[in-house]
C-alpha cells in the first residue's frame, strides 16, 4: 500500500484557514444580513446600533464558542483515543460529558438557572469536576486504561440517571421539554458571559492536555515501554483526567451536550497524519472547531419551524461519517 | 562503563511473590542471558531492573543509584528496556517507532534535534531496518517487526540494554541476526541483558547466563557451567545433549528427564 508521506504543516495550515472562514461565515448566518460595508464600519466603532449588538453581541459570542467547543470536543478525542489506544474513545467514554450535563440538569430542575444566568454553566463545570472524583479514587493507581474505562462508565450512568430521574419528576412537561431541550445542545442566544466562563476552561484544559504529548506516542508501544521511555502513567493520567473534565465541562456547560464530534474528528484526521496520537492533537482542535461551526451554521440554515438542535445534527452527521470510516478500515485491515 | 547491581530481590505481583531474593552484579561489555523455564522469574526480573513497579524488598542500582528511586525520565536515559511481546497500537511507520526510542532525550513541545535523527539512523542501521523505515509496521512480517522494536530500544544509546525474549517468533536466521547484533553491543562496551528461551543461543552467544527457577538464582556464569545435565534437569526437567561445537558450548535437548 502506497502512502503520502504527511506534511503537518500542510495539514495545520488547511484545517486553521478552514475553522477561521467557517468562523466567519457563521458570523454572517442569521436572519439579519450583513454588507461588507457594514461590518467595516461596526468594526471601526460605529454603524446602525441595532446591527451592531447584533453582530457583536449575539453572532460573535456564538461563533466564538462554536470554535472553542468544537475544538476542545475534538482535543479530548484525539488524546483520550491516544491515551485509552482505543480508536473509539471520546470525552463521554469517561462520564464527564454526562456528569457536566447532570449539574446543568440539576440547575434546570430546581429553576436556579432562571434565577441567575450562569448558574446553569457553573453548575455543569461543578458536575464535571464531581464527576472526575469517583474516576481518581476508583481508577486513580491502576495502570491499565481498562479500569478506566470502568469507573468512566459507572460515573456516565450514574449521571445518566440523575438526569433521567429529574426528567421522571419533573413537575410538568415544560420543565421535562426545557431539559431535554438544553440535552439537545445548542450555541443559540450565548452572550458574552459564556465566552468568558467557557474560555477559560478550555484555554486551561487544552494546555493540560498538550502538554508534554508525546507521551501519548510512547503509549502506543504498551505501558511497560512508555514508563521505560520516561513517562510518568500515574501523573499522565491524572493530569489527563483533571484537563478532560476541565476543558470538556466548560464546553458542555455552554453548549449542552453535543456528541459525535469528538469521535469523529480524530478519526477523519488520523490518515492525513503520521498517525501517532502527539500528530493528531493540533490538527484535532481546528479540525473540531472547524466541524462545529459548520454544524452550527447548517443549523441555522436548514428551514425548520424550530431551530435544529446542534446535538442532533452532529449525530445525524456523524453516524454515516462513522459507518464509512468503519467499513474502509476494515478493508484496509 | 557502567555497573549493574541486583541486591537481595524480591518482587510481588498482586499477592504472589515471585522472586525471592536474587543477587547478581553486572558488568558492561558482556552479553548477558537469563534463563528458566516458563514461570521462573525471567521476566519479572528484567521489569524490576527496568525500574517497572513491583520490587517488595531489596534493590537494583545503576552505578550506584537504585532504579526504583531514579526520576523516570533520567532512568530511561540510562536503561533501555524491550518488553516481551510486540505490541503496537497504531500503524506507525517503522523510523517513527525507531524515533521514540529518542523520547527520554525531549523536552516538553520540542521536536527531533540532529542529535536524535543521528541515534535514529544508527539504530536503523544496525537492526538493518534502513529499507523499511517508510512502512507501516503493522504490515510487516513478525521478524521485521521483532528488529524494528529492537531498534527502537536501540535508538535510547542508553549505556544499559535489557530485552525480554527477544527471539520469540523469529526463525534461525533472523535469531542468528540478533544474537550478532547483542553481541555486538556489548562487545561495544554497553551492559547487555537479554531474557532468553532458546538454550542453543543462549550456549553459542552469551558470555555469562543467570539461571532461575521458581524465583531463586539457581546457577550464575559462563554457559558451560550452567548448562549442566544436572541443572537441566532439575530446572527444566529435561535430559539434553551438551557439547562442543567450532569451539563453542551446544545443547541439544533430547526428551524429559526419567522418560529415557
Amino acid at each position: 500500500m502506497i502512502r503520502t508521506s504527511p506534511r503537518p504543516f500542510l495539514l495545520i495550515a488547511a484545517l486553521a484557514i478552514a475553522a477561521l472562514l467557517l468562523g466567519i461565515a457563521s458570523l454572517l448566518t442569521g436572519p439579519t444580513r450583513f454588507g461588507s460595508g457594514e461590518i467595516a464600519h461596526i468594526l471601526a466603532g460605529g454603524g446602525d446600533p441595532v446591527l451592531r449588538a447584533v453582530l457583536l453581541e449575539l453572532r460573535l459570542p456564538r461563533a466564538l464558542l462554536g470554535l472553542l467547543v468544537g475544538g476542545m470536543l475534538g482535543l479530548g478525542g484525539a488524546v483520550l483515543q491516544g491515551y485509552l489506544r482505543n480508536p473509539l474513545a471520546e470525552p463521554s467514554v469517561l462520564g464527564t460529558s454526562n456528569a457536566a450535563a447532570l449539574g446543568a440538569v440539576i440547575a434546570l430542575y430546581f429553576g436556579l438557572s432562571q434565577a441567575h444566568p450562569l448558574a446553569l454553566p457553573l453548575l455543569a463545570i461543578a458536575g464535571a469536576l464531581i464527576g472526575l472524583a469517583p474516576l481518581l479514587l476508583l481508577a486513580g493507581r491502576a495502570e491499565s486504561p481498562l479500569s478506566l474505562i470502568l469507573a468512566g462508565i459507572a460515573v456516565g450512568t450514574l449521571a445518566g440517571a440523575g438526569i433521567s430521574l429529574a426528567l421522571n419528576l419533573a413537575p410538568n412537561p415544560f420543565a421535562a421539554m426545557e431539559i431535554m431541550s438544553w440535552l439537545m445542545g445548542s450555541l443559540e442566544d450565548r452572550s458574552f458571559d459564556h465566552v468568558r466562563l467557557a474560555l477559560p476552561c478550555i484555554i486551561v484544559g487544552a494546555a493540560m492536555l498538550l502538554w508534554k504529548a508525546h507521551a501519548l506516542d510512547a503509549l502506543s508501544l504498551g505501558e511497560d515501554a512508555a514508563q521505560t521511555l520516561g513517562v510518568d502513567l500515574g501523573r499522565l493520567r491524572l493530569r489527563l483526567l483533571i484537563g478532560i473534565a476541565i476543558g470538556v465541562g466548560g464546553a458542555v456547560a455552554v453548549s449542552g451536550a453535543v456528541g459525535f464530534v469528538g469521535l469523529i474528528v480524530p478519526h477523519l484526521l488520523r490518515p492525513l497524519t503520521d498517525r501517532s496520537p502527539s500528530a493528531l492533537l493540533l490538527p484535532s482542535v481546528l479540525g473540531g472547531a472547524a466541524l462545529l461551526s459548520a454544524a452550527d451554521i447548517a443549523v441555522r440554515l436548514i428551514p425548520t419551524d424550530i431551530e435544529l438542535r446542534l446535538g442532533v445534527l452532529t449525530a445525524l452527521l456523524g453516524v454515516p461519517v462513522f459507518l464509512y470510516h468503519l467499513a474502509r478500515e476494515r478493508r484496509l485491515w | 562503563m557502567v555497573t549493574l547491581a541486583i541486591e537481595a530481590l524480591r518482587v510481588s505481583l498482586g499477592k504472589a511473590e515471585i522472586l525471592h531474593g536474587i543477587d547478581a552484579t553486572i558488568g558492561a561489555g558482556a552479553l548477558v542471558g537469563v534463563i528458566g523455564p516458563n514461570g521462573a522469574g525471567k521476566s519479572t526480573l528484567a521489569r524490576a531492573i527496568a525500574g517497572l513497579p513491583g520490587t517488595a524488598a531489596g534493590r537494583v542500582t545503576i552505578d550506584g543509584d537504585d532504579v526504583a528511586q531514579l526520576p523516570r525520565a533520567s532512568l530511561a536515559r540510562r536503561i533501555a528496556y524491550l518488553p516481551q511481546g510486540q505490541t503496537v497500537h497504531w500503524p506507525l511507520s517503522v523510523e517513527r517507532i525507531v524515533s521514540l526510542g529518542r523520547l527520554p532525550h525531549l523536552a516538553p513541545f520540542s521536536g527531533v534535534s540532529t542529535a536524535d535523527r543521528a541515534a535514529i539512523e544508527r539504530a536503523m542501521a544496525r537492526a538493518d531496518i534502513v529499507a523499511l523505515r517508510d512502512r507501516p509496521v503493522t504490515e510487516l512480517s513478525g521478524g521485521e517487526r521483532a528488529r524494528v522494536l529492537i531498534a527502537r530500544a536501540l535508538a535510547v544509546e542508553a549505556p544499559a540494554l535489557v530485552v525480554d525474549e527477544p527471539l520469540a517468533a523469529l526463525d534461525p536466521g533472523h535469531q542468528l541476526q540478533v544474537m550478532d547484533l547483542l553481541r555486538g553491543e556489548a562487545a561495544a562496551g554497553k551492559l547487555v541483558i537479554a531474557v532468553l528461551h532458546d538454550l542453543a543461543m543462549a550456549a553459542r552467544f552469551c558470555d555469562r547466563l543467570i539461571l532461575i527457577h521458581h524465583g531463586r538464582l539457581i546457577a550464575d556464569g559462563p554457559p558451560a557451567a550452567v548448562l549442566t545435565a544436572d541443572f537441566l534437569s532439575d530446572c527444566y526437567n529435561i535430559r539434553a545433549w551438551t557439547g562442543t561445537i567450532e569451539g563453542q558450548p551446544v545443547v541439544l535437548p533430547l526428551s524429559l528427564s526419567g522418560s529415557a
